[in-house]
């Protein structure tokens, strides 16, 4: 069941679309927001409220990198691997995560706490190499940093 | 604009935030009240100043005095010296690479001394959370002539004259792209502006949005003007949550004045602007595609014709301006299409943005002259090389650009000029690149990215960048062919003539441009299995050359697996049963002695 604030916000958003499907990817971040990803069971309600069919908003949401049709884990770190951070050391700041992590693109570690994904440009280039987790951009990192940063989330 | 005696134009762009600016204003302003200092002293939180090679980076007004890299610890000297006792603080100047002098003014460094400022002329200047700040320094003055003193013809006309092409990178004349969705019949048109900024090595438009996000609601107006429309939307990526939220305050306060919704400045003119945000796909960049994702569908390209001038979102006429394009339109308006053309090339007039990045000493935000040679830009401006390394390439245009060699640098930024050399002027994005980069493993790279990102609808794209990747990965590896370059250029033919949209048309051009002015680099790896510029882990055999070793022991002190053995005065030797690979000892050898 959506709640009624998921309910409340999915409304907000409606009132500045042209049409139900317009809001469809909004609500899917509005309700991923508070869940974490997008399981079936609630691509099915986000779908009903919507008045769309689950497919029609599957096919939205497999769609977009960013939102999660797999269940990740607490923290979603988005590890720029786009060219200008190449240049700067990406690779062996993906090799320092890996290890430190013990996970690869894709995958969540085995605590729960972080999903780590490749993200093609985060558009912070003058701070290469970076990386996101959640909503806050960290750069330019060394290994050393990454202790520290990770530390900040439970 | 204020009574304060000074105001310290604090930046707050991405780059400083994540150097620490907020933490750094937190104590600037408890250092200022308690020296009863808060009261003729204002801290403005500005967008991207564009340094953000040195930053947290503050501009006092209006003195002008630039200061950088400022910490914490810092505050209270600072605050003592500057704003009490009236000394400005040497050792926060700017330093000059070169003779070690410092700067410092703002406008006598060189970073800025070079730049002419249109599209980016309020960054770091104005408080981009506050509209009298916009409007002060002629701000929605553009949006005002064309709703009370122009018809939307002239509006169409002042554009054209200006000869402003579309800054998103194609540069389809602006103008014409605006005459004909206004000729084009219907009552519901829409203005979009594109923020899906998604191209590697590309932050202009998060910077101007960060810094100056009314310029670009202003552009939208005029152009909703010119063309009658009644609502527009600003598809901007999630990724730039703090572009959004200035956007957000600015689209408020818009309205609030009156600038926004019904009736704008007694007008009769009526329109509103709405924020879409991408979900992390790079296509929707594409115009077509972005429309579809607004329209709430999957955002994949469709074939043009026809074009969104005639069916655009939601098949009603539209037109798509990139943000850097509308950020220069309310200064035409305003001063007329013939002073934005005095300055350009023939057939490139007024300015571009150019994000700097990679391996050049002053990476951020730069706006220039059209007809400046790329040296300037990358010499001149952004500093050099670092460390005293050479030069390779500077790639511009992302995914669907290219490189420029070094015998090309004296190339005019230009958009014939650079499409000549095999690159594109494209959204901005420069990518320095010194001598330890591999270009075949670059190319690698860029297919990757494109591999990742194809939507996946038409076969050429989704699967010719497929094979393309693997004949590249192939030769990194070492395991490269007679013949392989051949498909590979076979294979870009193919694409560029056959894919659905223009990211697949151009998603060859970082192969085509390595292979034109670095096929030996190609050759080497598959004829000799050597990767030139040692990045191909591959082809290397992790040893150390006598001669050429100094025995300095810094290889021995980077290795993280101990596999290096070394003595003072001693050859370092390295021993492969332990190697990980990881190249730090190429890293840190200056002597180019590890092979």
């Amino acid at each position: 069941m959506l709640s009624p604030e998921e309910i409340q916000e999915i409304q907000t958003a409606l009132a500045h679309c042209e049409s139900n499907f317009a809001a469809g990817l909004d609500a899917l971040k509005i309700v991923q927001r508070r869940r974490g990803w997008i399981s079936d069971e609630t691509l099915q309600e986000v779908a009903r409220f919507l008045e769309m069919t689950p497919a029609e908003l599957d096919s939205v949401a497999t769609f977009y990198s960013l939102i999660f049709r797999r269940q990740v884990g607490r923290h979603v770190i988005l590890l720029c691997d786009s060219v200008s951070c190449w240049v700067m050391g990406y690779e062996s700041l993906f090799e320092a995560l890996k290890k430190r992590l013990g996970i690869g693109f894709g995958q969540t570690s085995a605590d729960g706490r972080f999903t780590l994904l490749p993200h093609p440009c985060l558009g912070a280039c003058e701070r290469a190499p970076v990386m996101m987790i959640d909503d806050e951009l960290y750069g330019p990192i060394e290994e050393e940093m990454i202790e520290k940063i990770l530390a900040r989330y439970e | 604009m204020s009574k304060n005696r000074i105001q310290l134009m604090l930046c707050g762009g991405t780059g400083c935030h994540s150097t620490g600016s907020k933490k750094f204003e937190k104590a600037l302003q408890q250092e200022l009240e308690a020296k009863g200092l808060a009261e003729e002293i204002k801290i403005v939180e500005t967008g991207c100043n564009g340094f953000c090679a040195v930053g947290p980076v503050m501009l006092v007004q209006p003195e002008g005095i630039f200061y950088q890299k400022l910490k914490v610890e810092d505050v209270p000297y600072l605050v003592e010296e500057h704003f009490l006792k009236g000394r400005p603080v040497k050792k926060f100047f700017f330093v000059e690479q070169k003779n070690k002098a410092t700067i410092p003014h703002m406008n006598d460094i060189p970073f800025f001394s070079n730049q002419v400022y249109r599209a980016m002329r309020n960054k770091g200047v104005i408080d981009p959370e506050v509209i009298d700040e916009y409007i002060a320094r002629e701000g929605y003055f553009g949006a005002a002539k064309a709703l009370n003193e122009m018809t939307p013809e002239q509006v169409v006309e002042q554009i054209k004259i200006s000869q402003l092409r579309g800054r998103g990178g194609a540069g389809f004349p602006t103008g014409m792209k605006w005459a004909f969705a206004a000729a084009s019949p219907g009552e519901e048109k829409y203005v979009l502006c594109n923020a899906d900024e998604g191209d590697p090595g590309a932050f202009m438009d998060r910077s101007i949005l960060e810094s100056d996000p009314h310029a670009v609601l202003e552009g939208m107006i005029i152009a909703a003007r010119a063309i009658n429309a009644r609502q527009g939307y600003i598809y901007c990526r999630t990724e730039y949550q703090l572009a959004i939220r200035r956007l957000d305050i600015a689209i408020r306060q818009a309205k609030e004045y009156g600038l926004l919704g019904e009736n704008i400045l007694g007008s009769g003119f009526s329109f509103n602007i709405d924020i879409y945000q991408g979900a992390g796909a790079f296509v929707c960049g594409e115009e077509t595609a972005l429309m579809r994702s607004i329209e709430g569908k999957r955002g994949m390209p469709r074939p043009r014709p026809p074009f969104p001038a005639h069916k655009g979102l939601w098949d009603k006429p539209t037109i798509l301006n990139n943000v850097e394009t509308l950020a220069n339109i309310p200064q035409i308006i305003i001063k007329g299409g013939a002073w934005y053309a005095s300055i350009g090339t023939e057939k490139s007039k007024g300015t571009k943005v150019f994000a700097l990045s990679g391996d050049v000493n002053n990476i951020g935000l730069v706006e220039v002259p059209m007809g400046l040679p790329i040296r300037k830009l990358i010499y001149d401006i952004g500093g050099g090389i670092p460390g005293g390394k050479k030069f390779k390439a500077v790639q511009l245009g992302g995914p669907s650009g290219g490189c420029i060699p070094e015998h090309k640098l004296d190339t005019p930024i230009d958009y014939e000029e650079i499409t000549k050399v095999g690159a594109i002027m494209g959204s901005g994005g420069a990518i320095v690149m010194d001598e330890n980069t591999c270009m075949v493993d670059m190319a690698r790279f860029f297919m990757d990215f494109i591999q990742d990102e194809s939507c996946g609808k038409c076969t050429p794209c989704r699967e010719g960048t497929r094979r393309m990747l693997e004949l590249l990965e192939k030769i990194c590896h070492g395991e490269g062919q007679d013949g392989d370059i051949q498909s590979l250029e076979a294979l870009a033919e193919v694409i560029g003539q056959s894919a659905l949209c223009g990211l697949g048309q151009t998603a060859a051009n970082p192969v085509l441009s390595t292979l034109r002015f670095f096929r030996e680099e190609y050759e080497t790896h598959i004829k000799e299995k050597v990767c030139p510029a040692k990045r191909c882990v591959a082809l290397l055999k992790f040893e150390v050359n006598p001669e050429m070793c100094k025995k300095c022991g810094l290889c021995f002190k980077a290795c993280p697996s101990e596999a290096i053995a070394w003595k003072k005065k001693e050859v370092a030797v390295i021993d492969k049963s332990k190697c990980v690979k990881c190249m730090s000892c190429f890293d840190k050898c200056k002597f180019d002695a590890i092979f």
